[in-house]
């Protein structure tokens, strides 16, 4: 198909599994599909055994558990336990809804070597609305178990307009909770987060306000925290080198087996994308067609086969190309080359009109039991 | 150069990982969510920073390993540069 060679093929360095879309919480930026009910049964403990042992010999060694929520599986300290005898740096990233004193110390022992826990918002009446579950007080004991084990307090906290302008009091629980890295994320538009954009993008005023507040706590903190305050990127000009690249470096399973070159490509027309239950992860990561398609340049349209910048960012987010305008190969139109950036900009205007008459409209709560099919912003492909 | 004193003995930052890799024909060090691929002369120095070995110690295997001498600069630079990155710990 393409013309130029690809590149030479790099080991699927970083491997993410989904274990399962199950999940306590219905938050409203959950980056999962909104379509699950569609999708096929959940992998049994011996399909994700060999998965692991697969991706291991091909080269993965940094392996991501998530889901939903990766404690809903109650074989995950098995599958921790081969990954740690396979020689994986093993992250879980968990809401902590599950994460027992019984199940910790097994994961512990099993060899689990970090655990990201998330957090809604500061405020427990916030945290629980947006979750739509009562949490709050059960994450703040979890907190206190992660450090019991001696691993580092890593919070992730999603932000987006309705609790941005909480973001002082969200580092202040950080702090009480004893947290050493904290990862202020702002929402980024799939899944059930792509159905809420329109209650969910702050106002570029609110970002201002919170990556001010943030940095003034950065310098009352010092050494002792770090934080990351990962801005939206429809207000920047040019997109993120999404995955450094499909197909570089990662590699991901859905719940049903699914193979994936980043965690939301399974909406992406025309992927056909390969199953763990009938390929192997050699086949999968070097030859099937959905890992290989946006593989070096030759897929990209104008403004970006010509760009300089080209192998910096890679033309950004497929997903986003894909959502906001219609086709997954043109320009990500964050970048204000891209003849559909107005989208993005209109977008971002919108949101100022919003936030500036306090208008509010329903949310969709996530909920693994219905399925919600993808609406493309742009219409066809171009 | 001044430096570390010899009889101090360095360690892999808690939290941190150091491991080969055959994939990568290299000592890549894994920490929460990221990962370091060293280069060669990283990887002969960290792999042997294991809390008991002095620096002394190290210096000399090093030393021994690549039949060579006058490399204890070269380690000192080093283990500074870790111990900024948090990589590596001295302990007393």
């Amino acid at each position: 198909m393409n013309a130029q060679p690809l590149p030479q093929i790099g080991p699927p360095l970083w491997l993410l599994l989904e274990l399962t879309y199950r999940c306590p919480l219905h938050c409203v930026f959950c980056y999962n599909p909104t379509e699950f009910a569609s999708t096929g049964a959940e992998l049994s403990t011996e399909a994700w055994l060999r998965v692991l042992r697969e991706a291991r010999a091909l080269g993965a060694v940094q392996l991501g558990l998530s889901g939903g929520e990766p404690l809903a599986r109650d074989d995950l300290e098995t599958l921790v336990a081969e990954a740690h005898r396979l020689g994986f740096y093993i992250n879980l990233i968990t809401s902590g809804i599950g994460l027992t004193p019984e199940r910790i110390a097994a994961l512990k022992a099993a060899g689990l070597d970090h655990i990201q826990l998330s957090f809604q918002d500061s405020t427990r009446e916030l945290n629980d609305f947006l979750s739509s579950t009562r949490t709050f007080d059960l994450k703040a004991k979890v907190a206190a178990l992660i450090r019991a084990h001696d691993y580092p307090m890593v919070l992730n906290v999603v932000l987006h307009r309705q609790n941005i302008d909480h973001v002082g009091e969200i580092l202040e629980m950080a702090e009480r909770l004893g947290a050493q890295y904290v990862e202020l994320a702002n929402t980024q538009y799939y899944g059930w987060a792509w159905l809420n954009r329109e209650q969910l993008l702050p106002s570029r005023a609110q970002l201002q306000r919170a990556e001010s507040i943030t940095q003034r706590f950065r310098e009352r903190v010092g050494n002792r925290m770090k934080i990351y305050f990962v801005v939206p990127d429809y207000f920047e000009t040019r997109p993120k080198p999404c995955m450094s690249g499909l197909g570089k470096l990662f590699l991901a399973v859905a719940p049903d087996g699914t193979a994936m070159p980043c965690h939301a490509a399974r909406m992406l027309p025309g992927m056909n994308l390969p199953n763990v239950e009938s390929d192997s992860m050699r086949a999968i990561w070097y030859d099937s067609d959905a890992f290989n398609r946006f593989r070096g340049d030759g897929w990209m349209k104008e403004p970006c086969r010509s760009c300089p910048e080209k192998h910096k960012d890679f033309g950004g987010c497929r997903c986003q190309a894909f959502l906001l305008s219609g086709d997954p190969a043109n320009a990500d139109p964050v970048c204000d080359l891209s003849p559909h950036h107005g989208l993005v900009t209109a977008a971002v205007a919108r949101a100022e009109r919003a936030v500036a008459q306090g208008a509010t409209a329903a949310l969709k709560f996530r909920d693994h039991r219905v399925s919600i099919p993808v609406v493309v912003e742009g219409g066809g492909p171009r | 150069m001044t430096g570390y004193p010899l009889a101090a003995r360095p360690a892999i930052a808690h939290g941190m990982r150091l491991q080969w890799e055959p994939a990568q024909e290299a000592h890549v060090l894994l920490y929460p969510e990221g990962m370091v691929k060293l280069n060669g002369s990283a990887g002969a120095i960290m792999s042997r920073c294991d809390g008991v070995r002095t620096i002394a110690e190290i210096v000399a295997d090093l030393e021994h390993s690549y039949q060579t001498s006058g490399l204890s600069d070269d380690v000192q630079a080093f283990l500074a540069i870790a111990v900024d990155k948090k990589w590596l710990e001295i302990r007393a």
